[in-house]
């Protein structure tokens, strides 16, 4: 990934990953032409469960954000206050377009506020 | 020879030397000015490699030569020089050619424009160092575009053309160039080589494709699910098809810029031919001598050989057979349990079939783990083709106890 780079992906793109482009559009070898375009194809479609992050039990440790494979964990700057009156400054959430459910996040939270759900309930 | 004058031939031939097919081309790799050889040596096809390590100790051209362990890793290496824009060559045969097998089809997806020689060789068990086509023929799936030469300056001037085929824009496929193991790669015809100038302006570095460069990122080798490999290899189904244009347009300038007759088939007294033998490779020399002895019988005998394989000149070999009435099809290779074992005749017998060309195919093998073939067994079966007829499609020549039951 370009660092400290802001990666601009064109409008055509876009609209080309939604519809499915043909043979003649595509990049000659299946290269990907545009770094950074995973941002724009949408790949947690074969999840089959989602984790689901208890706010009031996250204490914001970023232990998810590092294991996270993906990375599909955001790390948002987004004040909020738990049921106790602890305050934070930032929120952690799952980037549904990208977590594959792989559960690493659940697995790894050290206070157990990640719960896998069943994808459908 | 006849658009050129002697004169201006004089000025592009720098030396006419006794090469065998492996030194013709690795003479041919030195003279486009190939950047990256990765091989590993593989008998028949090892003094291709040592005689580049030559050039290239001597300084005589400025490449990389990377002894790799093994020849997966030599056409690994490849793909990756060539995605970072280099010129790239290897040879191998046999084994080491079944040892590439999944970079085969990695070098076409990747549509890098790499280019091998294959010193071909019978496929083991049992071991054997000796030439057949058993090898190269497991490449026609591949995606490679492939040559079959008949003679050392042919392997010289196909490995030029490889070049030019390889990297063109409408092309970007590798290219395999084949000859027999031993009976072209180990024996020695005068070669006509060409002043350097004359190859390198022929075949000119083409880079204008994409390859892997640090300053603007692409990703080659990614993934691509059911809903993109369909598309993508469609992709090289397309060049393909349409590579054999480039590939006429290619052979015509090389012919006119060297004076040579190259074409994608060779004929030899088709004109009013009624039993003829098609074939590939070194045996061609051997093949006109037993048309010949044929044509001496009152025998209306004729031949065609095939040079290019991949993609399959079925127009050219069409129009060359469509007065034959028996086409005697030789394969130095085999598919066992195949409808039409031999595997070039399945293919004479597919395009003859969907042209409605009437003809009656004979799948012939012959040589293999190189059992000699003389110009009187092509003459044999051209006898007896003519006389009684032979009544089974396919046969194979000269195994012991063969029809015993």
């Amino acid at each position: 990934m370009t660092e400290g780079k802001e990666i601009t992906i064109s409008r055509g793109a876009i609209e080309s990953a939604v519809r499915l482009r043909g043979w003649r559009e595509l990049p000659i070898g299946g290269y990907i032409i545009e770094p950074g375009n995973s941002v724009i194809n949408k790949t947690g479609s074969w999840r089959s469960q989602r984790p689901v992050i208890n706010q009031d039990l996250c204490i914001r440790c970023r232990t998810c954000w590092v294991v996270c494979p993906e990375p599909a964990i955001l790390e948002l700057d987004k004040p909020y206050t738990t049921s106790g009156g602890v305050k934070y400054d930032i929120t952690y959430e799952v980037d549904y377009d990208h977590c594959k459910g792989c559960g690493v996040c659940a697995h790894e939270c050290p206070t157990n506020a990640i719960t896998m759900v069943r994808e459908g309930e | 020879m006849e658009q050129l004058a002697l004169r201006e031939r004089e000025s592009i031939v720098r030396a006419r030397l006794g090469l065998t097919s492996n030194h013709a081309a690795a003479y041919a790799a030195r003279d486009v000015d190939v950047d990256v050889i990765a091989a590993y040596p593989i008998t028949p096809q090892t003094p291709t490699v040592e005689k580049i390590a030559e050039f290239v100790a001597n300084g005589e051209i400025r490449a990389e030569y990377i002894p790799v362990e093994s020849e997966h890793s030599a056409m690994s290496a490849l793909i990756g020089a060539s995605a970072a824009g280099a010129r790239t060559f290897t040879a191998t045969s046999s084994q080491g050619l079944f040892y590439m097998y999944e970079l085969l089809y990695i070098a076409s997806g990747l549509r890098l424009p790499i280019v091998m020689a294959i010193a071909s060789r019978a496929a083991s068990a049992p071991i054997c160092i000796h030439g057949d086509y058993q090898d190269v023929m497991s490449m026609r799936d591949t995606g490679w575009i492939m040559i079959i030469a008949s003679s050392a300056q042919e392997v010289y001037d196909s490995v030029i053309m490889a070049y030019r085929i390889a990297e063109d824009q409408r092309v970007l496929l590798p290219v395999a160039v084949a000859f027999d193991g031993f009976l072209m790669s180990h024996t020695t015809e005068p070669v006509e080589l060409y002043h350097e100038e004359y190859v390198r302006k022929f075949t000119p570095k083409n880079l204008d494709r994409l390859i892997l460069d640090s300053s603007r990122p692409i990703t080659m080798g990614a993934m691509a699910v059911p809903d993109w490999y369909y598309e993508i290899k469609y992709q090289v189904i397309h060049a393909m098809n349409n590579s054999i244009e480039v590939i006429g347009d290619i052979h015509r300038e090389f012919n006119n810029s060297f004076g040579r007759s190259y074409g994608f088939v060779e004929s030899y007294m088709l004109e009013d031919a009624e039993e003829v033998v098609v074939t590939y490779g070194g045996i061609w020399g051997d093949v006109k001598r037993g048309v010949r002895m044929a044509r001496k019988d009152g025998i209306k005998a004729g031949a065609l050989r095939i040079r290019l394989l991949r993609p399959f000149p079925a127009r050219d070999i069409v129009m060359s057979l469509s007065n034959a009435k028996t086409v005697i099809v030789l394969d130095r290779a085999v598919s066992p349990g195949a409808t039409v074992d031999g595997p070039l005749a399945l293919e004479i017998a597919t395009a003859l079939k969907l042209e409605g060309i009437d003809a009656r195919v004979i799948s012939a093998i012959h040589g293999l783990g190189q059992r000699t073939v003389y110009a009187r067994d092509v003459y044999e079966v051209l006898k007896s083709s003519h006389h009684d007829g032979i009544q089974e499609s396919r046969v194979y020549l000269g195994v012991r106890e063969y029809g015993s039951g």
